[in-house]
């Protein structure tokens, strides 16, 4: 069953096989049960004609993709988040909204997507059928196409329910210069919204706190903002969503990559009232929050009104604030302004905030 | 949000900061160096960082000298030794606080023995590792209780909850710590530089105040029990440099909407009926002090993981070149530690100053380097 080309489709046609109420090792090994699983529950989700052939890879037009720009984007990401379940989402929204968004951050447009499942023995497949419904609907408002996979099942404790693989292709299109070295003295720091609603909300999803708030994730695509920010500035010098280690880790890499010094003031960060609630009681800071609806733009001083303007236009980017400035000193690092009139380093993260949130 | 801005208002810290300045400069001119004042509490020192308090003092003027309490970073490695050695017996579900799982042992963290298998398991509550002990009847359950008079009500109660549901399957590994006298032993010190003290809130909330009176009338020096928002320790540290500027020694209250002059009674007795003064405990970096912690009565020794289990119960040695007792007395800071930033970061503690968000020398790694233009003589690591 191992493919010896990436991307190669182990969803060999087989005569139809029954689907049991739970994932069992059979829904792995190429057979009948193989066969259903795929007929029944997976393609009804993505959907589409490159998929539904069936052959062991995708074939994608050199003609249309160039077309469309000049390089190639390409990325994977896995995805292992607990519960799989959670308020704005769930691991089949994050496995697309997560690689589509990995792809436009260079300022390329996602076009199609693998996935790889990895199942758990005893998974029950209306748990399955959820998250891949959920996964297609996502890959839909998106407009991408999922359009190869592969599922694998293993036994009961070998993985936790279901991981997600997604690689991703995107076109970039020519003159597009986004890199995390680019950052300079007087260009301005944008994030698109309210910082850590998902690693709040995944926290909170766990109920292992006596605690509750309406904090929903961010769980969102994010390249038609970022379309809209080209639109208005395509000198966009440093872009990434702050995923894991939240915008603290972001902006820390820019710092040391473009070896300049990044000023955040406290008092601008756009932060939900249940978030900076849980942060408060916690002892979280919001900064090393996981999104995963949101992105760090740093863009010339200049064009930072303008490109504001832009992403609060766009339902993605509606609260959307300028945060910060790029100055020459400290090299390296990320100060922030408290709110009460203090200076403090924003450093790496060290260790894990939280578990398991992507 | 309510209840947490009111006391971050910039206007009045600014209006505080200038107040402090105008008293401060002309002591320190006087005495030819800036005040130095103790901050006792872990949960100040990380509030002094996280708003940046620092850089909004005079420097010259005032010095905030990072106390020894971090219950975390206290614990010497012998009692760390103990919980894996726990941890690592089959029968044995190890529950303890998050930030306790990374501080080095001799042997590793709890940290380290979970990836090794051992059962450790991270619970917010004593309470939450009571009902792990009703979940799983079949197998130890072992609270590793740790922290000052703080956290000893909770731990107290949850061993009087156990014992009237007859649970037969939980005991505490006692390493609950006190704090009047651990300041008596730094003040103790022979090299005490220290002109006064910011008191830990949420222990006088426990005790109340009287039980520093001692700082006041023995060793003449101000102290003003302290609340944990960057407006509280701004007004508490006023209040101990106004003592100083007209000659009073006290203990004063800044923290009066939480702490009782005299404390929670109930927490008290409840504390007092499941724990006794053990003749002395080790710390780590300051060595043993008499009378500093508590272990559980013998009528509790069915709950008392040190009655129930055997333990290597050996005393270690600090790693030499670790010089955490230093920066514990406030003889120097963080940064010139032999090994800080070296030998010893947040993701290698080799001291524990450095393990906890709330010890002074990760406070000092994670949001203070800018600070730090000082050279550091090279690293020798003796562990």
């Amino acid at each position: 069953m191992s493919a010896a080309v990436p991307g190669a489709v182990q969803w060999t046609p087989a005569p139809t096989g029954a689907c049991a109420a739970t994932i069992t090792l059979a829904h792995g090994g190429g057979g009948r049960a193989m066969r259903g699983l795929i007929e029944k529950i997976i393609l009804p989700a993505f959907d589409n004609p490159m998929l539904a052939i069936l052959e062991d890879q995708a074939r994608l037009s050199i003609a249309e993709l160039s077309a469309l720009g000049d390089r190639l984007s390409f990325t994977t990401d896995t995805y292992v988040v607990t519960p799989i379940e959670f308020p704005g989402g769930d691991i089949g929204k994050l496995a697309v909204c997560g690689t589509v968004n990995d792809l436009a951050v260079c300022g390329a447009r996602p076009l199609y997507l693998s996935c790889a499942l990895v199942l758990e023995e005893g998974f029950p497949l209306t748990d399955l059928e959820r998250v891949l419904q959920s996964m297609g609907r996502a890959a839909r408002e998106a407009r991408v196409a999922v359009v190869t996979g592969d599922t694998k099942v293993v036994e009961r404790g070998a993985a936790d329910r279901i991981f997600i693989n997604t690689a991703g292709v995107g076109v970039l299109r020519a003159g597009v210069n986004i890199a995390a070295t680019r950052a300079q003295s007087g260009d301005a720091v944008i994030v698109n919204g309210n910082l850590g609603d998902h690693g709040i909300a995944i926290l909170l999803a766990r109920n292992e706190l006596a605690l509750a708030a309406p904090v929903q994730s961010d769980c969102q695509p994010l390249h038609d903002l970022i379309a809209a920010m080209l639109g208005v500035c395509p000198d966009i010098h440093c872009l990434r969503d702050a995923t894991r280690g939240g915008v603290a880790t972001v902006l820390n890499e820019f710092a040391v990559s473009s070896n300049v010094g990044i000023r955040l003031y406290e008092a601008a960060l756009p932060l939900d009232d249940g978030v900076r609630g849980a942060c408060e009681i916690l002892g979280l800071d919001p900064l090393y929050l996981a999104n995963e609806g949101k992105l760090v733009a740093i863009v010339p001083g200049s064009r930072a009104e303008g490109v504001l303007a832009a992403m609060r236009a766009h339902p993605a980017g509606r609260d959307a604030a300028i945060v910060g400035e790029v100055c020459a000193q400290p090299a390296g690092h990320v100060i922030l302004s408290t709110a009460i009139g203090g200076d403090r380093v924003v450093d790496m993260l060290v260790g894990e905030q939280l578990p398991r949130i992507c | 949000m309510r209840y947490a801005d009111e006391f971050r208002d910039p206007g009045k810290a600014r209006t505080l900061v200038a107040e402090i300045t105008r008293l401060a400069v002309p002591l320190a001119a006087a005495l030819g160096r800036p005040l130095q004042i103790m901050e006792v509490c872990g949960g100040h020192t990380h509030t002094i960082f996280r708003y940046g308090l620092k850089a909004m003092l005079p420097e010259e003027a005032v010095e905030f000298v990072h106390g020894p309490g971090c219950p975390v970073c206290v614990l010497p490695m012998g009692r760390v030794d103990d919980c894996v050695a726990l941890a690592r017996d089959p029968k044995i579900i190890f529950t303890t606080f998050g930030d306790a799982m990374r501080v080095p042992g001799s042997q590793g963290s709890l940290l380290q023995a979970r990836a090794n298998g051992a059962d450790v398991r991270m619970v917010y509550s004593p309470l939450d590792a009571l009902q792990i002990a009703r979940d799983n009847p079949e197998r130890e359950v072992v609270f590793f209780a740790i922290g000052f008079e703080t956290t000893m009500p909770s731990t107290a109660l949850t061993v009087l909850q156990a014992r009237r549901e007859a649970i037969a399957n939980f005991s505490l590994f006692c390493n609950h710590i006190t704090i009047p006298a651990t300041l008596r032993a730094i003040l103790e010190s022979p090299d005490l530089r220290l002109d006064g003290f910011l008191g830990p809130g949420h222990v006088s909330m426990v005790i109340g105040n009287r039980p520093y009176d001692f700082i006041a009338q023995e060793y003449r020096r101000p102290i003003a029990v302290s609340g944990f928002e960057p407006l509280d320790l701004l007004q508490s540290l006023w209040m101990v440099i106004k003592q100083i500027a007209e000659g009073r020694c006290e203990v004063e209250n800044q923290y009066k909407r939480v702490v009782p002059e005299s404390g929670n009674k109930q927490a008290v007795a409840a504390v007092e009926e499941v724990f006794e003064l053990r003749e002395f405990f080790e710390w780590r970096g300051l060595g043993s002090i008499d009378h500093s912690g508590v272990r559980m009565r013998p009528s509790f020794a069915a709950f008392d993981a040190e009655s129930k289990f055997l333990m290597p119960n050996l005393t270690v040695a600090d790693p030499k070149s670790c010089q955490c007792g230093e920066v514990l007395k406030g003889m120097i800071k963080p940064h010139q530690c032999r090994v800080f930033g070296s030998a010893c970061t947040p993701e290698n503690p080799l001291g524990a100053l450095m393990v906890s968000s709330e010890g002074a020398c990760a406070a000092y790694y994670q949001y203070g380097r800018l600070d730090m233009k000082a050279p550091r003589p090279a690293a020798e690591v003796q562990v």
